[in-house]
């Protein structure tokens, strides 16, 4: 029987990224649903009522829900011979760890460096650097999060690049000046298929920051 | 049915520590805790083991650090295999995923501090909770096995006296199901052992709120 795989998606979204580079890694063939989040459908308010957020990936019609968790879904149910997560459970910690690291940070700092304005967002721009600073300590002389294969852990960080032109250009600084590595990093995933293809154009994800700014300035 | 060294760098009050020491004790695994003092100042191997959240619960097994109380106990899950926390089809380790997040987000603050929102939100999250626990005695594990979200989920009984306190609402009232589970919970050993007495913790509350300014 043939796989049904939709995403429910917003192509800025970094969230909606990973599961993008995840379905792509594994070779999955997948319906791309662009949801307009400012008038959400009835099938992303039924598959998701409890957050009402994209991504959602629904497979044969059932969904699963939170950009993590679909990730593991996905490491899970196809390619079984190219995991995503390691074997070992201690890595698979730290793997995860990783992960969450970003979340809680883009929730903070993330967050407020973009939206927010005067002593707040200089306060977030500094965290948000911070991050990247020890993303950068982290990664040290690795090829990636987990060694020497593209896995998990940069599966789910490498959606911030799509990121980066706005953020530097917000904060005014160089990304590549203060993390080396990390931009290192992020050249070699975009050199993957699934990440190329997964992620936008920084300079598209920077006219979008734009538009919504003009949009909240005007509300 | 130890392998190796299992230390917890531990706090009496966190429900979060809590969350290991439960899934510990239903593996069967022995491990030493270490009471962190929480206004005493951290501990130097506490700094060392989490240098970047500087948080307990860090579990050591054989000295490598694991932090963030979900991940420690999806790692003693996998390292320690009986019985299975997680179900054993993906997808219904997606929804235990899912719920384990859910409460993350919802009910305790990213940060894990207590959450200073209006009466009326927190009984609507735990209402949203109850709802997909639906007609089961557990969140489950495989079937309606005590599992890998009703460890993650069950800490909250303790601090629920509190908040009942603080807010003038009692959590049966709104959510009986929900009441049914905990007292379900408390009545494995794994668990006992492990709760606070909840009118200590309502103790500690109020002076942690004191000294925050809260009261």
């Amino acid at each position: 029987m043939a796989d049904e795989v939709i995403l429910l998606d917003s192509w800025p979204s970094a969230f909606g990224m990973r599961a993008r580079i995840a379905l792509r890694e594994k070779g999955v063939e997948f319906d791309m649903r662009e949801e307009d989040l400012s008038n959400k459908s009835p099938l992303l308010l039924k598959m998701n009522p409890v957050h009402k957020k994209i991504p959602v990936l629904i497979h044969n019609g059932k969904p699963v829900c939170e950009s993590l968790v679909i990730v593991q879904y996905i490491d899970e149910t196809w390619g079984p011979e190219s995991p995503l997560l390691p074997s070992d459970p201690y890595e698979r910690a730290q793997a995860r760890f990783w992960a969450d690291y970003m979340d809680k940070k883009m929730d903070s700092a993330g967050r407020s460096a973009l939206w927010l304005t005067g002593e707040a967002q200089e306060v977030a721009k500094k965290e948000y650097i911070e991050f990247l600073k020890v993303l950068e300590g982290e990664l040290g002389d690795k090829a990636y999060f987990g060694g020497e294969r593209f896995g998990y852990a940069d599966v789910s960080l490498i959606p911030l690049y799509a990121w980066f032109y706005v953020f530097e250009t917000l904060g005014n600084y160089s990304i590549v000046e203060e993390c080396p590595k990390v931009v290192a990093w992020a050249s070699r995933c975009m050199q993957r298929e699934s990440v190329a293809k997964s992620l936008p154009d920084q300079y598209k994800i920077y006219d979008y920051f734009l538009a919504v700014m003009k949009k909240r300035r005007a509300q | 049915m130890s392998k190796g060294d299992v230390v917890l760098l531990d706090c009496w009050v966190s429900p979060f520590c809590m969350r290991v020491k439960i899934a510990l004790n239903e593996k069967g695994v022995e491990y030493k805790h270490r009471e962190e003092d929480l206004f005493g100042g951290k501990s130097e191997l506490l700094l060392n083991s989490n240098p970047i959240h500087k948080k307990v619960p860090v579990l050591l097994h054989d000295g490598k650090p694991l932090s963030e109380s979900t991940i420690i106990v999806g790692y003693i899950d996998e390292t320690w295999a009986s019985p299975p926390l997680l179900p054993s089809c993906a997808y219904g380790r997606a929804k235990a995923r899912f719920w384990a997040d859910f409460i993350d987000k919802k009910i305790w603050r990213t940060n894990g501090e207590e959450r200073e929102v209006g009466t009326r939100d927190f009984i609507e999250t735990l209402k949203q909770l109850e709802e997909a626990l639906g007609e089961r005695n557990y969140f489950g594990g495989e079937g309606d096995a005590f599992g890998f979200v009703d460890i993650i989920a069950v800490g909250m009984a303790s601090w629920f006296h509190a908040y009942e306190k603080f807010g003038g609402f009692k959590v049966e009232d709104h959510c009986p199901k929900l009441s049914a589970w905990l007292k379900r919970c408390k009545q494995r050993e794994s668990v006992r052992k492990v709760l606070p007495d909840p009118e200590k913790v309502y103790e500690f509350l109020l002076m942690f709120r004191k000294m925050q300014g809260l009261d």
